[in-house]
């Protein structure tokens, strides 16, 4: 029971990890075409490499962090694996299609010296980087307010079950706290006119993603919410009004800390509204997915536990050296010349 | 083709296209960090020339073994989940081993060696290319260890109360024999791959330049490559020949299905080739050799190997014990037509895979004859050499995991689950199709893409040098080494 806990915490960690990570960088792949345009061809060109080098040490290990939640999810709760990655199908392979051709994009675009290469790879980041958190967003709201599921645990629903109201709002909300995430990291990372530029930006982003938010999370709250969610709620709330206020103060640090707390904050609340589920069902007579139905032996829990205790601290540890080894600011003077490969 | 078919050939396609970069990533991994590590020793430029070289082209391929992966973490609940339901107490596990201490590891410090030129400490940035490898091949001792549990299903229990398989030792899965001869064969044959590749990159651009200054540095990474490949091939012979051993041992079905063997015969021949639809009626091999077969299964050229027609019995038999063992629950897991894997397939993919791997040690040792003393192989005919020597293992480790995939049939897990019993029941016939046909066309741009690049590369060869600047004496303006 104890260790069910634990791992149902781990993964909403897990979740919570991929979010406040990836976050920023599928805001800054997102905001390309925006905090990317400069006064001329050249300078558009330099300003998206900046936008690119500043996430490019940090994406892929960002990214682990999705493989361990499916990992992790696998081992922990097989059943919620199970369930969940099969009924989400047509969503995850889109997912899948748009994880690939951003990622593509993030190491090819730089390979030619050629617009038309540039170009297409850019509209696969840009793309990528738009679809992958409105689906993470629509399938994780999805868990939290249920789907059908029979008394075999399986989904019985279709891919348009997914694209009900409140899920699409909370593709949205996810999509939003990820672009203003990735405005307020540009604003941290850079300098010059793409700083200014994405302060500007990230407050305007901020506050149309706070009201999606708040009406997202209030719907959520009313309908599903319990104490500990409200909690959350108004943490992730006052972290997202904090952070758009750092903002307009220049306080780029605080302004993306408080950015990284809405995002955790928000997951938590999902959690915390989940429990003791973790996929309940709209069916009647059919099961819900809960912690101890889902869940693995004791002894799997337990190995586990203690991989998690010993590695995580790891892991944290050389994550955390490569966010201090590239701390420097990046402007468009930092670029160098194109390879000159055609 | 109904949704089991369907989702064998996604599951194939995707894994086999997977397994292409794998190998030339944990191979050149190695290759890159020796060269890096042997800059900063010696100081020669010529390694600096190769790491920065060999780096370029080991990223053009990472990126598309990296993107395949992220499919292969979650394809087993999408289009298996009753597979993922019924041992994903087991095969979890090492899933999320795999990503806790490979994944975090080799993407992290793989992002500190692209950005860390001129950005970090010397000696930490080589550090880092090691790790990367190390994190590659962890990684491959995970997934090897998952795959091992299929093969040959050790420390677990059934659980009669939740109905399925559970956890009863790691350590036995971690150390599943099947595992510990699997885990040299599959990273040795990676490191003749990534030899093979750096081998015939710098020969065909030994060639090119021959007479140039640079012909010295090419050179010396054909040698290696070939020194590299040549050694590594000579450890997967030998991990191979215990590998055949120990899965005699545990799915004799396998070896008699590689031979197409139907009769249990003593001094039993392999057949180096053969005519013919392999089903038995006829006597169709051309080129055999005598007892090899038997000495491959059990170490003895008079041992004796059980043919496909009395191992169908003991299959049959075997699925009945487990059967009564474990109740009604499993009965059903272990129900088959036919325990007889698709014999020509087996059969092949076990003589494409061998002949495969012994092109490349001959070419390997070609190179090193060719190039010994000084000489430059001239000839039009190293060309061939040059393109086929990184081709040849790649395609040798494909052949190799359709042989072990394909041997085991009709076992998803052998002795415990059919494949048939392991798709996902909410999942239709047309969205596996869908997904299917989705895969293919992305992944078949991605490579077309990919070997344009890598082409493009190759033929640019290794940039000329350019001083690599220190970190300590750049301003805050100054041009990075490397940006994307």
């Amino acid at each position: 029971m104890d260790l069910q806990l634990i791992w149902f915490g781990l993964i909403g960690l897990l979740w919570a990890g991929y979010l406040v990570l990836e976050g920023f960088d599928f805001g800054v792949g997102a905001l390309l075409p925006v905090l990317g345009k400069g006064r001329d061809a050249a300078d558009t060109e330099k300003r998206r490499r900046v936008m690119l080098t500043t996430i490019g040490p940090h994406w892929d290990g960002n990214e682990v962090w999705l493989l361990t939640a499916g990992g992790a999810t696998f081992a922990a709760f097989p059943e919620w694996y199970a369930t969940m990655f099969s009924g989400f199908y047509l969503a995850f392979l889109a997912l899948l299609v748009a994880l690939i051709v951003r990622n593509m994009g993030f190491e090819y675009r730089g390979k030619r010296n050629n617009d038309a290469w540039r170009q297409r790879w850019d509209w696969a980041i840009i793309g990528g980087s738009i679809v992958a958190p409105l689906l993470v967003g629509v399938a994780l709201t999805n868990v939290v307010r249920g789907l059908p599921i029979n008394r075999d645990m399986e989904y019985v629903g279709n891919f348009f079950t997914l694209l009900n109201p409140m899920s699409l709002l909370g593709g949205l909300v996810i999509l939003g706290l990820s672009l203003t995430h990735g405005a307020f990291f540009l604003a941290l990372k850079t300098k010059g006119d793409i700083q200014r530029d994405a302060q500007a930006l990230g407050t305007t982003l901020g506050l149309g993603t706070a009201v999606l938010a708040v009406v997202l999370l209030l719907w959520l709250g009313f309908t599903q919410g319990t104490v500990w969610s409200w909690i959350t709620t108004v943490i992730a709330a006052g972290a997202l009004l904090g952070a758009i206020y750092a903002n307009t103060r220049a306080r780029e640090g605080w302004a993306f800390t408080g950015t990284a707390v809405t995002m955790a904050a928000a997951v938590a609340t999902y959690f915390l509204t989940l429990y003791p589920n973790v996929m309940p069902t709209t069916l009647p007579g059919g099961t819900s997915l809960t912690i101890e139905n889902a869940s693995s032996s004791e002894l799997t829990l337990k190995i586990m536990t203690v991989a998690a205790l010993v590695f995580t601290p790891i892991v944290l540890l050389y994550t955390g050296y490569t966010y201090w080894a590239f701390r420097k600011r990046l402007g468009t003077k930092n670029i160098p010349v194109a390879v000159q490969v055609p | 083709m109904d949704a089991v078919d369907v989702a064998r050939w996604q599951f194939a396609i995707t894994t086999v296209y997977h397994f292409l970069f794998v190998p030339i990533t944990i191979g050149m991994s190695l290759i890159i960090a020796v060269f890096h590590t042997q800059w900063l020793r010696t100081r020669n430029l010529e390694y600096y020339r190769l790491t920065k070289f060999f780096g370029k082209l080991f990223l053009i391929n990472f990126a598309l073994g990296l993107v395949t992966g992220i499919v292969q973490e979650f394809q087993f609940g999408m289009n298996w989940s009753d597979y993922s339901r019924f041992v994903g107490d087991i095969f979890g596990a090492p899933l999320a081993f795999e990503a806790l201490l490979a994944f975090f590891l080799e993407s992290t410090f793989l992002g500190i060696w692209i950005f860390g030129w001129g950005r970090i400490p010397e000696k930490l940035h080589a550090g880092a290319i090691w790790l990367v490898h190390i994190g590659t091949v962890l990684s491959a001792y995970f997934i090897l260890a998952a795959n091992s549990f299929m093969q040959n299903p050790v420390g677990f229990r059934f659980n009669p109360a939740t109905g399925r398989a559970e956890m009863s030792d790691f350590w036995a899965v971690l150390t599943n024999k099947v595992q510990l001869v699997t885990f040299p064969h599959v990273v040795l044959s990676a490191y003749m791959v990534g030899g093979g590749v750096v081998m015939g990159v710098a020969l065909w651009l030994l060639r090119k330049h021959a007479g140039t200054p640079d012909e010295s540095m090419y050179r010396r990474a054909t040698r290696f490559g070939a020194i590299f490949a040549l050694v590594a091939s000579l450890g997967v012979i030998v991990s191979g020949d215990m590998q055949g051993k120990i899965m005699t041992e545990v799915q004799p079905m396998k070896m008699a299905a590689a031979e197409g063997l139907y009769e249990t015969t003593s001094n039993a021949p392999f057949s180096v080739l053969s005519i013919g639809s392999l089903d038995g009626s006829e006597a169709t091999r051309i080129i055999e050799i005598p007892g090899l077969l038997s000495f491959m299964a059990t170490g003895s050229f008079d041992g004796t190997v059980e043919g496909i027609n009395d191992l169908k019995g003991s299959e049959q038999e075997m699925a009945q014990q487990v059967a009564e063992r474990y109740g009604p629950q499993v009965a059903a897991l272990v129900t088959a037509d036919s325990y007889t894997p698709l014999i020509p397939l087996t059969y092949w993919s076990f003589r494409f895979m061998i002949g495969l791997g012994a092109l490349t040690m001959l070419f390997a040792a070609l190179t090193l004859w060719g190039t010994r003393r000084g000489a430059v192989p001239v000839s039009t005919w190293w060309v061939w050499v040059a393109v086929l020597t990184p081709l040849a293992p790649v395609f040798a480790n494909s052949w190799g995991w359709i042989f072990t995939e394909v041997g085991r049939q009709p076992w998803i897990v052998y002795g415990l689950m059919t494949t048939s019993t392991g798709v996902s029941p909410s999942v239709s016939t047309g969205e596996v199709w869908f997904s299917m046909i989705a895969y293919t066309l992305v992944y078949a741009v991605l490579a077309i893409i990919e070997v344009k690049l890598f082409l493009t590369y190759v033929r640019r060869g290794a940039d000329p040098f350019e001083e690599p600047a220190h970190p300590a004496s750049k301003g805050e303006d100054a041009p990075l080494e490397f940006a994307y």
